[in-house]
């Protein structure tokens, strides 16, 4: 059981597929306007995760290795166009929404990539347990940037009115220029936080024998950075921060990675 | 004639406003994987151009002529990937044979196409917005033409900054979002020209 937790944190944080490992951009960027088709994207990504991933699992034995890229993809469009057809029956304002950006998680490069990488090599618990941990880690990513695009974009989250009623809500954070500035800065934040984290573990040398300290420690810092970084998100934030670190930075840099 | 015009304007716009990058969002993993060298992006820009315009062409057929006729709208996604991805191939194999300097030149990104989200956004666009089969080519052709030409931009912008001095946490990544970004608000202006 701990070892399927340890699986979810690392979808969600170390491994994050949209933060960290830059994978499905599209769909990032294109549907993260509104905190509620954040969740919907990232939810109808996950459902196709979990899916894909478990019956490709199954099939792992059967599938010749020369066609199995094109196997995987019928497999991903199979679950795809139920996906599909299911939103459209039940959740239409959502499907309306994102429009063709539903039909286009087949070519999300997450989910070819977790089959390839994982789903391919393992049983089916696991893959599926995988497929659920990446699914998460998406969703989380797209619900953190749609945050702060419609906070500041339109002055509300999931809807409901947050800022007060002097604020006037700045447009470019809806439009798509918005979606790459406030992406580029939660990654500045991410990384940021990465360096603090690895500073941290440097400076305080795990002691023998006890490996979960310093995984829960880089789960710690990510997460509180990018939230700072979603309350300012402002460029002349970061070189304060960054003076104010950079001896910590420079030793931290060696083990970064 | 009207027709004509109608089609030209239509190509402008997909090309400025609608641009494939960004206004849409349709194939970022190559315009940030591959951006980094101006003769990589042409190379990748190419290879995108043949696909996107054999494909709008392909599909629409493929769609009209056999999905429509016996009800199986609903598979159009399953047969579109499949049909991008044999294009692809064939493709491949064609320029292996007949135009091996092309062949050369596209090399690796020709198979990376399959899974670009422009190529099967815009054959699903086509189909959305019920083109014929003239318009589905043009404006497939057109699409392709300005993610070319946002992935040369880009790639200009990204050979200078590579010397630019950005703080640590920015390297890398952040700072080629944030330029994109840039990028994307200058394009946002052509929003005001309406066709």
């Amino acid at each position: 059981m701990n070892k399927y937790v340890k699986q979810i944190k690392e979808g969600i944080v170390d491994q994050n597929p949209t933060l960290v490992q830059f994978l499905g951009m599209c769909p990032t960027l294109a549907t993260t306007t509104s905190v509620s088709n954040a969740v919907g994207m990232g939810l109808a990504a996950t459902a196709v995760l979990i899916c894909s991933n478990v019956f490709i699992s199954l099939l792992r034995k059967f599938i010749p290795k020369e066609i199995r890229i094109a196997s995987y993809i019928v497999i991903i469009s199979g679950f795809v166009t139920a996906v599909e057809l299911l939103m459209k029956a039940f959740f239409t304002p959502l499907y309306d929404a994102l429009g063709l950006y539903i039909p286009l998680i087949v070519v999300n490069c997450i989910i070819l990539a977790r089959a390839e990488a994982y789903a391919s090599k393992n049983p089916v618990l696991p893959s599926a347990v995988d497929g659920l941990s990446m699914g998460l880690g998406f969703t989380v990513a797209l619900v953190l940037i749609a945050s702060v695009r419609e906070i500041l974009g339109a002055g509300t989250w999931l809807g409901l009115r947050v800022t007060p009623a002097s604020y006037e809500p700045a447009l470019i954070f809806i439009l798509p220029a918005g979606a790459f500035l406030t992406l580029g800065m939660i990654v500045a934040a991410v990384n940021k936080g990465k360096a603090f984290a690895a500073a941290y573990a440097d400076a305080h040398p795990k002691p023998e024998g006890v490996d979960v300290l310093p995984d829960e420690m880089v789960t710690e810092a990510p997460a509180a950075e990018s939230e700072a970084a979603a309350e300012n998100n402002e460029p002349g934030n970061e070189p304060n921060t960054e003076t104010n670190s950079e001896e910590s930075e420079v030793t931290a840099n060696g083990s970064a990675d | 004639m009207d027709q004509l015009i109608d089609i030209l304007l239509l190509m402008l716009s997909s090309v400025l406003v609608q641009n494939f990058i960004f206004a849409k969002f349709y194939g970022i993993c190559p315009f940030l994987g591959v951006s980094d060298k101006p003769a990589t992006a042409a190379g990748m820009g190419m290879a995108v151009t043949f696909v996107i315009t054999l494909s709008s062409a392909a599909t629409w057929a493929v769609y009209n002529f056999i999905l429509e006729p016996f009800n199986l709208t609903f598979l159009k996604t399953i047969a579109f990937i499949l049909i991008i991805a044999a294009l692809v191939q064939l493709i491949e194999m064609f320029l292996k044979k007949f135009v091996p300097s092309l062949y050369q030149a596209l090399g690796i990104y020709l198979p990376l196409i399959t899974t670009n989200c422009a190529v099967l956004g815009s054959a699903l666009l086509n189909i959305q917005n019920e083109y014929s089969f003239v318009y589905s080519v043009a404006v497939g052709f057109a699409a392709a033409i300005g993610f070319t030409m946002a992935i040369l931009i880009f790639a200009g912008v990204r050979a200078r900054l590579q010397f630019a001095q950005a703080p640590k946490s920015f390297q890398g990544m952040p700072l080629v979002l944030i330029s994109a970004g840039l990028i994307a608000m200058a394009f946002s202006g052509f929003s005001g020209i309406s066709f």
